[in-house]
């Protein structure tokens, strides 16, 4: 018998599908076994998560509100990843971009009307400062971006725990390290019964949409995609690849930054230190299974979120501890990627 | 004991961890292999380090099960990145999430629990009483280690048949399978005794550096591994030099601590120096003659 591998001339999109989903089927299947691993029967533990985030009205608003700040970071991410610009930054970029709103709710003195609005422009801002760091690096020096993002994303954990340690610490809040809440002006309203902040909701709607017309439609999105299918000949083409990988990592901060919005001023009210309880790394995994495509991507967003979830019950039901959605991800990322290969060739097995 | 001698009595002890992983990354991207996972090996190595020697109170045995936990982490980076030709920076992200959540969620009923039975140092006589460079001789059995590690790498690489190889494997895939070296095999060895030395790095740090468990404790050591490795130029005796160098920042933050600089963001020290130093090894590189092996990141696809 030999087993033999032929490169495929064509390959639909609905067999690129097919893998995909068989991947992650495979991932979920063996993180199974790690269940058994560590004597937790799986099929009582995936009963638990499927139940819990699926069986209530509240688990599934749960999947929508995580699914804001993951497919917010996953969007940009997508931008970044088709360049082959690899932002690991987002989740730095989402407490930068907190951080900047929540000076604007708290010690700015905007009027009223303008503080909400404010707060969003901010945390783009703050975002898209915090990616200014590696995206000029690498564009300019060719930096591993993959390093520096990651370092962002310690110090800005730094920044926010000397924030809240002393300068920003509330005062009603005796010596937890949280910031005062916000007025009801720096607070986004949400669907009643639920924690859905819905404008930001709408704004990456919104956002998918437009992304996925620059993307397709424009001369940017065209050039994007052809640097990240060869950077050299992108180059020699006349593209202007410093430019377009310092906006891309940019713009790719600054939706991470609308995220740590909508969870200041939509879900907690105030600055705290888990502000991000890892959404910008779980937001790699959609980019992923999307293929960079924009509204693939905010399907995705709502797959993983449901793991994420899923992840919170598991914690408090089978008491796991958070890691889990790690696990769940990487697994996850290693199966995805892996079966790319698969999908460009064909096995054949050959019985002589 | 002087002061400067237990800076670098402290020093010496920081940098061990990253010597080892540094040491690891060093030949597997030698061989062409990009591994980003190390943060993930290491917090795993760190928690069946201090597991194994919780339960079974033997230190030799921990160290073995760090090394195969940290081989068989790193061997899911070499079948996607080498069988199955995948993405290698993807595959290491996802391998050091791997890593990270596996540690988290076998290591939470262990939390904070006193480990009695650590590292201790062995003391060399006569050399461990010469001021300041005595430092040197009065650690445990994993500082002699890697040192020695350090400079056996070196000869091995540069100096053996089989070393040869590894930096033809890294600079040219195609030419060394021209001239019969199996290019796989290459790169499955390294990057396997890479993870070991990881697996290893992680071990240190819950066995003697912050004895006992905390979930995240490699506290990003392994992404600042990535980085030393470009900073030795992918050389293991250099790799010496810009441990230690990091180690003394460890060692600079308690120096620093009396002056009122908040800890949170001396806290941030080692992260700062790491992009600084990164981007000035990188710009001075591209100017040099001194670059990545060749086909770094990039699968052999035999046409």
């Amino acid at each position: 018998m030999r087993v033999k591998l032929e490169k495929r001339v064509q390959i639909s999109k609905y067999e690129i599908i097919a893998v995909r989903i068989a991947s992650i089927v495979l991932a979920l299947l063996s993180i199974g076994l790690l269940f058994i691993v560590s004597g937790i029967d799986p099929f009582y533990a995936y009963s638990v998560i499927l139940s819990g985030v699926f069986g209530s009205t509240f688990g599934i608003s749960e999947v929508i509100v995580k699914s804001i700040p993951i497919g917010l970071c996953s969007l940009g991410l997508s931008l970044a990843y088709t360049a082959k610009v690899w932002n690991i930054g987002s989740d730095g970029q989402l407490i930068m971009g907190a951080i900047f709103a929540t000076w604007v709710a708290l010690f700015s003195n905007f009027p009223q009307v303008l503080i909400l609005p404010s707060m969003f422009l901010a945390g783009f801002i703050g975002g898209l400062v915090w990616a200014t760091v590696p995206a000029f690096l690498k564009s300019k020096y060719n930096v591993n971006e993959v390093i520096v993002t990651l370092m962002m994303n310690y110090i800005s954990l730094n920044l926010l725990d000397y924030l809240l340690s002393g300068p920003w610490r509330g005062h009603g809040v005796f010596n937890y390290p949280i910031t005062d809440e916000f007025p009801k002006f720096a607070r986004l309203p949400s669907i009643p019964g639920t924690r859905i902040h819905y404008p930001t909701l709408i704004l990456l709607i919104l956002l998918t949409f437009l992304i996925l017309f620059v993307m397709n439609r424009t001369k940017f999105g065209l050039e994007i995609k052809a640097m990240g299918d060869n950077l050299e000949a992108a180059r020699i083409s006349g593209i202007d690849t410093f430019k377009n990988s310092l906006i891309v990592m940019m713009i790719s901060g600054g939706l991470a930054g609308i995220a740590g919005v909508g969870e200041a001023a939509g879900i907690q009210y105030r600055l705290i230190r888990n502000i991000s309880p890892g959404y910008g790394y779980s937001a790699i995994i959609p980019a992923w299974i999307g293929g960079f495509n924009p509204v693939v991507v905010l399907v995705a967003s709502l797959f993983v979120s449901a793991l994420f979830v899923g992840g919170n019950i598991a914690k408090v039901s089978l008491g796991l501890s958070y890691g889990l959605i790690n696990v769940f991800n990487g697994v996850i990322l290693i199966f995805l990627i892996s079966s790319e290969y698969l999908v460009g060739y064909r096995v054949r097995i050959e019985w002589t | 004991m002087d002061i400067v001698t237990s800076l670098l009595l402290e020093s010496i002890k920081a940098s061990t961890p990253l010597l080892l992983a540094t040491l690891g990354e060093i030949y597997t991207e030698r061989s062409g292999i990009l591994n980003l996972g190390i943060e993930g090996i290491m917090a795993i190595g760190a928690f069946t380090g201090f597991f194994v020697a919780y339960t079974t109170r033997s230190l030799p045995l921990s160290l073995l099960a760090a090394a195969t936990i940290g081989i068989l982490l790193s061997s899911l980076h070499a079948i996607s990145s080498i069988t199955f030709k995948a993405n290698q920076t993807v595959s290491g992200l996802a391998l050091a999430m791997l890593g990270l959540g596996i540690s988290s969620v076998a290591g939470s009923k262990y939390v904070g629990l006193p480990l009695t039975l650590t590292l201790q140092p062995i003391r060399i006589p006569y050399l461990a009483s010469v001021p300041i460079a005595g430092a040197f001789f009065n650690q445990d059995f994993l500082v002699y280690f890697s040192l020695i590690l350090s400079i056996f790498m070196w000869f091995f690489l540069n100096r053996t048949k089989y070393g040869l190889q590894i930096i033809a494997v890294g600079e040219n895939p195609s030419a060394a399978d021209a001239s019969g070296i199996n290019v796989e095999l290459v790169r499955y060895l390294c990057t396997l005794f890479g993870g070991a030395l990881e697996g290893l790095a992680g071990a240190y740090i819950s066995l003697a550096y912050l004895p006992g468990w905390i979930d995240g404790m490699t506290q990003g050591r392994g992404w600042i591994a990535i980085a030393l490795t470009v900073l030795s130029l992918w050389d293991p005796l250099k790799g010496i030099l810009v441990a230690l160098a990091f180690g003394s920042i460890d060692a600079l933050q308690y120096v620093l601590q009396p002056y009122g600089i908040p800890v949170s963001l001396l806290n941030s020290l080692p992260y700062v120096v790491t992009i600084v130093v990164m981007a000035v090894a990188t710009i001075l590189l591209a100017k040099r003659r001194v670059r990545p092996p060749s086909a770094l990141g990039t699968p052999y696809i035999r046409e």
